[in-house]
């Protein structure tokens, strides 16, 4: 019975590694591979790589997503600690609840409707005040900040929900202004949260497909939508290449995340340790 | 009256409560806190003077915390008016009282050490470098932490977090000092321990302390004067003597400390005494309040008070009574004796286990018949 179980299980545990990670190594196997048909085997070789870094458009939209990510992370997170601590700090105040839905919607919503509403949205402003000219860095990035606020507010507003309010008070109480409170005590204390935020809005701008699509104008790819654009003509060997470069950059970032959080775990227990040594 | 018994055998600068004159530091007037319909402090009067170690006590929910909140201006009465050392503090924000609060779980700052933490306060007061460092250096001392200064308070035991607590508080040299549960978190021993370090921290600065706490034994300890709380309300205030000798009503007698509770009726009333009929017989008690003949009233015996004795009483008279032995509790240092009485009631009699038995028997056992007597002194009439 036990036996049978674990049998089970592990076949599970086997299917479930092979179906995620056998993919990305294949994808990465023909990224080496000389032949330009994508399934044929020609041998190894790192051509593919050369071409990509050669072809112009690869950089121009690596360049464009990026530009496009770091300043949609950096508003979305100004604007989503400022809405958590509106929404969490500031009680009551005359259209919360309105401002509060508001907030999430794009979480909810398709995100080809938050794509077409905000097409709607661009084309008619065009028309009544003449902006934006013309659509691409500029739309994409309100369009990106738009969504990826919302995700930033929830993480806010879970994170000042979960410290309690007790901090402040005692800042307070020993005579520092709001502002003081909020540079002093709030801030520092929301930073893993707004640094939590600031990735979570970075990696959603690089993975947008639909909206960026909806919303961009001529000649303005980002590398979503150059790559979708390519892959629809067939398979390449030179987007298997770039994907390779991107799953290798995913992974750096990830074992970073993590040896970061082990570290903090560490300091923690010792905290712990030195704190138990004293009582 | 109760104050007139006690104020002529007392120093009256050691209870300035008692001096009509003086000003209080804290003047509560008639204020109360609502939650929407919920009233959580019911419309409450209360004066505290300098230097006083005053306690709020009650059970759980019973509105300390939201009182003590108002005091700090975390919390806007509803109605009513606070004024502190003659100033109304309807519109004084808590960055600009001169209160300083004792947070129930600390609230430390994590992300400061111990020092940094103190000097918080100091800092925002724009004081020079050399005097933040200097009265630092003097708290410290003072709650005996001088090696800690750079640790987190992630770094330190409970018992160090709390005098870190405490020190940020006092260092401010703050008109009033809020206390909510101080010792709340500790355990019992250290608690004992710390009791009376509260104390003599409150005498050395001379700052006037408002605990909030649930713990009657601490209060006891701590305060110059406790005020029971129940339901939002004041239930009675006086100093510990008062509150647990001369309880005003049933639930003070029940809520400190033990006592056992019984109705009677009146029979007859005289100049000094009342005689009170109850299950236990005939009270005698020595009582100066005008009371109606026939009444119903509550009296309260506390069981410490109770003499317990094998041999009966050479002559009949009030203020005695008989019983059987139900249950004995021991303690160690004394033990609790549950009497059942001819009219099936039940009565707790302590007494001290002041001689070490000889044997394993004690003198007085299970089945025992024994016989109770106290003095008339002892029983207390409350109002309701
Ligand atoms: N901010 C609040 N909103 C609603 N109810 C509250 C709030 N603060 C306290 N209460 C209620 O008021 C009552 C008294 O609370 P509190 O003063 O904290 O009691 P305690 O005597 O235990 O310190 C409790 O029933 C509590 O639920
Ligand atoms: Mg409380």
């Amino acid at each position: 019975m036990n036996n049978r179980r674990s049998r089970f299980l592990s076949i599970m545990l086997i299917s479930g590694l092979t179906f995620l990670y056998v993919p990305m190594i294949l994808l990465v196997i023909y990224s080496f591979n000389y032949s330009k048909l994508v399934p044929v085997w020609g041998g190894w070789s790192t051509r593919w790589y050369y071409v990509l870094f050669e072809s112009q458009d690869v950089w121009d939209a690596v360049s464009l997503s990026l530009k496009i990510a770091l300043i949609n992370a950096t508003f979305a997170t100004i604007l989503g600690t400022l809405a958590g601590l509106a929404m969490v700090r500031f009680g009551r105040f005359r259209g919360r609840t309105l401002f509060g839905g508001m907030l999430v919607a794009p979480l909810v919503m398709p995100e080809v409707i938050t794509g077409l509403s905000l097409l709607v949205f661009f084309i008619s402003f065009k028309q009544l005040i003449g902006w934006p000219a013309e659509r691409g860095f500029t739309t994409i990035t309100i369009a990106h900040i738009t969504f990826s606020l919302a995700y930033v507010t929830v993480i806010i507003q879970a994170r000042l929900t979960g410290m309690g309010q007790s901090l402040e008070e005692a800042a307070a109480d020993l005579g520092a202004k709001p502002f003081k409170v909020l540079t002093a005590i709030t801030l520092p204390r929301l930073a893993p949260g707004m640094v939590s935020g600031w990735l979570l809005a970075f990696t959603l701008s690089l993975d947008d497909l639909v909206i960026a699509s909806f919303v961009t104008g001529p000649g303005a790819n980002t590398l979503p939508i150059l790559i979708f654009s390519r892959i629809r003509l067939g398979l390449r060997p030179d987007i298997n290449a770039l994907a390779t470069i991107i799953i290798l950059f995913v992974a750096v970032c990830v074992a970073i995340a993590a040896l970061i959080m082990f570290r903090q775990q560490r300091r923690e227990e010792m905290d712990q340790q030195i704190a138990a040594r004293e009582g | 009256m109760l104050g007139d018994q006690i104020s002529t055998d007392q120093n009256a600068t050691d209870r300035p409560w008692l001096n009509s004159d003086a000003e209080p530091l804290i003047r509560i007037r008639g204020v109360t806190k609502k939650f929407g319909e919920f009233v959580a402090v019911n419309n409450v009067d209360l004066d505290i003077h300098q230097g006083e170690l005053f306690c709020l006590l009650g059970g759980s929910g019973c509105g300390k915390t939201t009182l003590l909140r108002m005091l700090a201006g975390f919390e806007v009465p509803t109605s009513g008016q606070i004024l502190i050392d003659g100033n109304d503090m309807s519109d004084v924000p808590p960055y600009e009282r001169p209160t300083n609060m004792m947070f129930q779980n600390y609230a430390l700052f994590p992300h400061m050490s111990v020092e940094k933490n103190i000097a918080f306060g100091l800092q925002q007061d724009k004081l020079p470098k050399d005097e933040i460092e200097d009265r630092i250096h003097a708290i410290l001392k003072l709650v005996e932490l001088q090696d800690y200064k750079k640790r987190k308070p992630q770094q330190l035991s409970g018992g160090q977090r709390q005098r870190v607590a405490l020190a940020r508080a006092l260092v401010k040299e703050p008109k009033l000092l809020l206390l909510d549960e101080p010792l709340g978190a500790l355990d019992k021993k250290l608690r004992e321990q710390t009791q009376f370090e509260l104390a003599n921290i409150q005498d050395q600065v001379g700052i006037t302390f408002v605990v909030v706490t649930h713990d009657q034994e601490e209060a006891m300890t701590l305060s110059t004067r406790i005020a029971v709380m129940d339901k939002g309300e004041f239930i009675q205030i006086g100093s510990p003597t008062e509150i647990y000798e001369f309880p005003e009503n049933r639930f003070v007698a029940d809520f400190i400390g033990s006592a056992n509770i019984l109705e009677g009726q009146i029979v007859e009333d005289s100049a000094d005494h009342v005689q009170v009929l109850t299950d236990i017989g005939e009270l005698n008690i020595e009582h100066s309040q005008p009371v109606q003949k026939g009444a119903q009233v509550w009296v309260a015996l506390r069981p410490e008070k109770i003499h317990l004795s094998a041999e009966a009483p050479s002559e009949p008279q009030p203020n005695q009574s008989k019983g059987i032995v139900e249950d004995i509790g021991y303690l160690g240092n004394s033990s609790i004796y549950k009497i059942r009485l001819e009219s099936g009631r039940i009565i707790d009699v302590t007494a001290p286990n002041q001689i070490r038995p000889k044997s394993r028997s004690h003198g007085i056992t299970w089945e025992d018949t024994v016989y109770l007597t106290w003095d008339p002194s002892s029983v207390m009439l409350l109002n309701k």
